[in-house]
């Protein structure tokens, strides 16, 4: 009796111990070596990241002209002014705008150069005294009297980070230096929000952290038209001649190139790499047929056919194979003999004066006539050379669409000095380098904090070295960009913006990601259960009797003791 | 499969197996390495999906997604000017701007095109009643995309193979198609020889520093370019050879550091791949010879090859400039009697189903040839529309006869405005001279362990010899013994003057073998080497292993005596003077030539296996642990031993007795 109760505690003894050997070792064991290697993230910050506090800083410099100020309100002046705009976009996007505004009274070189005839000649002068950091706004403050300015006229808008605003009527304005302040400083933010950015310019910005919800569909349209932000854009000129037995065509696009398109694109250097090419293809058609109107004695394609104009042509221009930046297309499109004069008609049928349409985010089309060139009974074909400033005048202007430099119209009494020959005046840079770099950081933020919830959700996916570094780079480069975008530093923003966009596509789209995703259970399963069932059933069947036992035992005591 | 791989080795390791778990690792180790090759073709793949593609234009049809839709209802609410606009010309055009409108838009003379475009059709009736066909399309750009200005204009140039060349830093490029194996015995030599399935050749400029990477990348966008599977070429079937693939144009870089060969025997071609290769021409399939190209037909047939070559030529005779020269190439042969019906009957109509009625208007020339010269008296066959002009050449090694049709001229095409030529047989039987060089190659051995490769070059010509350049890429996969390497022609064992040999790495890269010999006259060479078979690992095979692999055909460069050079004293139309010395340009020519590519099985192991094993090697533990959980969990007592039979029927007894049991 003694020795089968022996016996059995050693069995139990037994079955228990090989029970805690599987759970301490065994499982330890499988869970190492099957465990996927993910090396850490830096999670918290991240997470903070997902919360997008921005705060922009301009450093505005106001600069008073002789005769603008009383006694009284010179003796305050230098001194300097904050003010701050606070904006909740949604509910993890708060924005902060902070105008550091610098008052002071002008010098004496700035004086006579305020003194040019002309306001043009005053902005280049006062640029050739000293110049701005990329960004910052000046602003001269001329006395009401000055014929700097035109009549109607109360702000002018040079070429380059400078504007001209004309004090008003001094009872307006008052003796008191709070009395100014309170008279300049709407004006004042007014021709900030023109030459820097203005809250919708930073709401559509911020578009990819935004639900849309309907309400600001319309207000959107501006900002889907023109191209996403990217380190690098493609520019393909192609030239569609549908019709080569009759028009040979000469376009000197490398000229064209040359004066149009490469001011414009040196100018915008700092924002994103630019390659232009162009080609020549041979019988491409449109994708419709135009309607021939007999009261035009001309081809007509109307608005509603306007979009499926695109996609046969879009087959032959080819993708560059070189390189994956967005590509912007402009066509130029010479009509056939049989088919020409072909003019485009909107949506109230009247004929477009550029004869040019562009779609949003894709490129322009330019129709091109050439049927007055040449006679009824000229031999074909007829060499016919293309008039390139007309064609480059169309496409400059859809470029400047498409890369989001849209001329918002300046509020009443602005004076916008045309751009000069660069194409494109500092300040719109500015603006551009703006918006460009908000819009960086809202969607390198977007891309990291999707990537670490996709990465926290699916435990299968390995997440090696390399990613993990891409991943803090993103997060150091964006978080430097967030401090320069506080401090005012724009050119640096942008440059830890662009490298914050880098690295998080980079990480997000890292093939390694993909290895261990697709794992199905049950194929796991197949594979546990040959070894599992066998091992793990006589180990619980043996614990459960044991517990059984002792349960027993318990009440025959317990009834022992009753 | 690694994860399994990984927890299986987990288990295993777990419990006892140590030996298997160390073969496993292995496995799951190269595994990995694999994937990091493809890594660079995924990225270029990946790069497509970058979070922001540009959303379609205006009205892709039906499938919109709903930020497009937000753009044309947005486009929609600015209903005054429209999804287009009307675009203000702003003053700075005219600031900077040129002559504008006082500018004469007519060019009296078009300006000096700095680009020359010509197409060629050479049809050959071949002597066992197929005819070949071959188009030759060519652009020459005087540019130097290699030099140090970014040239992105592109006029006839294609404008997506001009970005490749400028992007990789290529200085010649051959690429080349093929469907079906070209029969050298009874069709003669191809104008432009190719081996079946795909065929890449680079040399990349002096330049480039990491040619391997730029080679990987290169051949990934070209297999987007041709919608092929070029990027399959990587390390294990990428060569260097030393002599055999000179360059083709200018430029006296020998040094095979930047050369890079590569073939695909397994690839098929077919329509997919006709069509970027239409693209790339001027033309498109809209005028001129390319509207022939008909891929229904095409594809009809028993031979067809397709090449792009992109080589610097000189731009004048003293060649102190160079053009880039585009030569895009399709060769066709279209069978008797699956094409023909079996009547020797051929019309551009019935091998093409099209007729021409135009040239390319941007072609500079533009011409049909039929060669002619088994047929000089109109004895073999008639042609119809017949043509006055004839030209002569030396193709070859042979002097040939050709009619050609110049369809730049409007009288080619007759009243009918459409040319359909018509060549009819009036004799069936037709006879060729035999092709100087021709080669067979095949395997031989039996079982699965161990082969031989044979490859015989035939040299027909009856007192010269030649010499010529064989090239031969083995996979890893079969272990060349070298030392087994013999050389015999006519019993005779032939040494070869010169031999380049790289061994292969597993998995790294392929055996490559490359010799000078020379072939005596009238005779058969035989080059044989024995293999071993490797025994790949399971991820390594391919989806249908029991098909084979395919071993790439073997390159024969060879300088043929020319037959023109054979007959000095046959042709009686030639003055005697001009015959008494072989002409020395004419003496011999150079040639290249591809053998079969071999289909070699190897061991293929049942691929249920490693689940097998896993599930038989689970079992074993699980028995071996069952045991002996029981022996250390059972609780055993000593049990009365039964009663013996006699013993328990006495008891029976007994108790029926009332007496009590024993």
């Amino acid at each position: 009796m003694a020795t089968t109760e022996v016996e059995r505690k050693r069995g139990q003894l037994a079955a228990l111990t090989i029970a805690v050997v599987v759970v301490v070792v065994g499982v330890p064991l499988w869970w190492r070596t099957t465990e996927t290697y993910r090396a850490w993230l830096p999670v918290s910050q991240i997470n903070e990241l997902a919360l997008l506090q921005l705060q922009l800083t301009v450093d505005v410099e106001v600069v008073f002209s002789r005769g603008t100020l009383t006694p009284e309100q010179q003796k305050k002046v230098p001194f300097t002014q904050t003010h701050d705009e606070e904006h909740r976009v949604d509910g993890d996007t708060t924005v902060r705008y902070r105008y550091e505004s610098k008052y002071r009274t002008a010098n004496i070189m700035e004086e006579d150069a305020l003194k040019q005839p002309t306001a043009a000649e005053a902005d280049l002068s006062l640029h050739t005294l000293s110049e701005s950091p990329c960004g910052s706004v000046v602003v001269y403050v001329i006395p009401e009297t000055s014929v700097l300015l035109p009549q109607d006229m109360d702000v002018y808008i040079g070429q380059r980070r400078a504007a001209v605003l004309r004090m008003g009527a001094p009872m307006r304005v008052g003796k008191n230096h709070k009395q100014l302040l309170a008279h300049l400083e709407p004006r004042v933010t007014q021709v900030v929000q023109v030459m820097s950015f203005s809250h919708s310019d930073i709401t559509a910005s911020l578009s990819d952290r935004l639900r849309l919800s309907p309400g600001n569909k319309e207000s959107l349209a501006d900002s889907m038209r023109s191209f996403k932000s990217s380190p690098g854009y493609e520019i393909t000129f192609s030239l569609l001649n549908p019709d080569p037995k009759s028009h040979r065509l000469h376009w000197d696009i490398e000229g064209a190139v040359h004066s149009f398109i490469q001011p414009l694109i040196t100018k915008l250097a700092p924002l994103a790499n630019f390659s232009i090419d162009s080609q020549i293809l041979y019988y491409a058609m449109l994708g419709v047929n135009p309607r021939f109107d007999s009261s035009l004695e001309a081809y007509t394609l109307n608005a509603d056919s306007l979009a499926h104009v695109i996609n046969p042509v879009e087959a032959r221009l080819g993708s560059n194979a070189a390189s994956s930046n967005p590509v912007l297309n402009f066509l130029l499109y010479v009509p056939d003999a049989h088919h020409s004069p072909l003019f485009i008609h909107d949506h109230k049928k009247r004929p477009v004066a550029s004869n040019a349409f562009h779609s949003p985010r894709w490129g322009g089309i330019m129709v091109y006539n050439v049927n007055d060139l040449y006679g009824q009974e000229t031999p074909f074909p007829v060499n016919i050379n293309i008039n390139m400033a007309k064609v480059m005048g169309v496409f400059l202007a859809q470029l400047r669409l498409m890369l989001g430099m849209q001329s918002s119209s300046a509020p009443p009494g602005f004076l916008v000095e045309p751009c000069g020959s660069a194409g494109l005046a500092d300040w719109e840079l500015d603006r551009l380098m703006w918006s460009r770099t908000v819009e960086n950081v809202a969607t390198a933020t977007t891309t990291i904090t999707s990537l670490a919830q996709l990465l926290d959700q699916i435990g299968n996916i390995v997440i090696n070295d390399n990613i993990a570094s891409q991943v803090s780079s993103t997060v150091t480069s964006l978080q430097l960009a967030v401090a320069e975008l506080e401090v005012g530093n724009l050119g640096f923003a942008l440059q830890y913006s662009k490298e914050a966009i880098l690295a998080s596509e980079r990480a997000f789209f890292d093939p390694s990601l993909l290895h261990l995703l697709y794992f199905p259970d049950d194929q796991k399963f197949a594979i546990y259960i040959p070894l599992f069932l066998p091992m793990c059933v006589p180990i619980l069947l043996s614990l459960i009797k044991i517990a059984s036992e002792a349960r027993q035992r318990r009440k025959l005591k317990q009834s022992k003791k009753d | 499969m690694a994860a399994y791989r990984c927890e299986c080795v987990g288990l295993l390791l777990f419990m006892l197996c140590t030996s298997f778990t160390v073969h496993i690792d292995a496995d799951v180790h190269d595994y990995t390495t694999q994937v990091t090759d493809t890594e660079s073709d995924v990225a270029d793949a990946e790069s497509v999906l970058v979070p922001d593609p540009p959303p379609a234009p205006l009205g892709t049809g039906g499938k919109q997604s709903p930020q497009e839709e937000v753009v044309v209802e947005a486009e929609v609410v600015e209903a005054e000017d429209g999804p287009w606009e009307a675009t203000e010309v702003r003053g700075e055009v005219d600031d900077v701007g040129d002559d504008g409108d006082a500018n004469d838009h007519r060019v009296v003379d078009g300006p000096s095109s700095t680009d020359d475009f010509k197409e060629e059709l050479v049809i050959r009736p071949l002597s066992s009643g197929d005819i070949y066909a071959s188009f030759q399309f060519r652009t020459v750009w005087d540019t130097d995309l290699t030099g140090d200005q970014k040239v992105s204009h592109y006029r006839l140039f294609p404008k997506s193979l001009g970005q490749v060349i400028t992007k990789f830093s290529v200085r010649e490029l051959h690429i080349s198609f093929t469907q079906g194996y070209w029969r050298t015995m009874q069709w003669g030599q191809p104008y432009q020889p190719s081996p079946p399935g795909a065929e890449l050749w680079v040399w990349f400029q002096d330049t480039v520093t990491d040619v391997d990477g730029t080679w990987k990348e290169l051949t990934n966008v070209l297999s987007g370019i041709f919608c092929a599977s070029l990027n399959f070429i990587d390390s294990t079937n990428t060569v260097q050879p030393s002599a055999s693939f000179k360059p083709l144009g200018v430029g006296n870089v020998t040094d095979h550091r930047f050369l890079r060969y590569a073939t695909l025997p397994r690839e098929i071609v077919c329509t997919e791949n006709l069509t970027p290769w239409k693209k790339l021409l001027p033309c498109g399939s809209k005028a001129g010879l390319s509207v022939l190209l008909k891929s229904e037909k095409l594809f009809h047939s028993t031979f067809h090859s397709q090449a792009v070559h992109v080589r610097p030529v000189c731009q004048d005779p003293q060649c102190r400039t160079t053009s880039l020269e585009l030569r895009q190439t399709l060769n066709v042969v279209f069978d008797l009697h699956t094409s023909g019906q079996g009547k020797r009957e051929w019309s551009l109509f019935k091998m093409f189903s099209r007729t021409l009625t135009e040239a390319c208007p941007l072609a500079s020339s533009s011409k049909v040839y039929i060669d002619m010269t088994d047929n000089p008296q109109g004895e073999q066959f008639e042609l119809s529309p017949a043509t006055p002009l004839l030209s002569q050449a030396v193709v070859l090694g042979d002097r040939r006869t050709y009619s050609v049709y110049d369809l730049t001229q409007q009288g080619t095409f007759g009243s009918t405005r459409s040319l359909n030529m018509l060549l009819r047989w009036k004799s069936a039987e037709g006879n060729m001279l035999r092709p100087l060089l021709h080669s067979e190659r095949y395997v031989a051995g039996y079982g699965l362990q161990t082969g031989e490769i044979h490859t015989l070059m035939y040299n027909n010509h009856p007192y010269r010899a030649f010499p010529v350049l064989l090239l031969s890429t083995v996979p890893w996969y079969l272990r060349l013994y070298i030392h087994t390497l013999t050389v015999t022609s006519k019993g005779k064992d032939n040494k070869p003057s010169y031999i380049h040999y790289q061994p292969s790495k597993d998995r790294e890269r392929p055996h490559l073998l490359e010799m000078l010999l020379q072939l005596p006259p009238n005779s058969v060479t035989e080059v044989t080497v024995e293999f071993e078979r490797a025994l790949l690992k399971w991820t390594e095979y391919t989806p249908d292993p029991n098909h084979g692999f395919y071993v790439g055909s073997s390159v024969i460069s060879a300088l043929v005596p020319s037959v023109v050079a054979m007959d000095t004293d046959s042709s009686p139309e030639r003055p005697l003077f001009s015959s008494f010395f072989p002409c020395k340009e004419e003496a011999s020519y150079f040639t290249r030539l591809y053998t079969e590519p071999l289909l070699v099985n190897l061991p293929t192991p049942d691929f249920s296996m490693p689940y097998n094993v896993i599930c038989l090697t689970c079992t074993v533990v699980a028995v071996g642990y069952g045991s002996l959980y029981n022996l250390l969990t059972r609780t055993f007592q000593v049990e009365e031993p039964s009663p013996g039979l006699a013993k328990r029927i006495a008891n029976v007894i007994r108790r029926m007795r009332g007496v009590a049991p024993l």
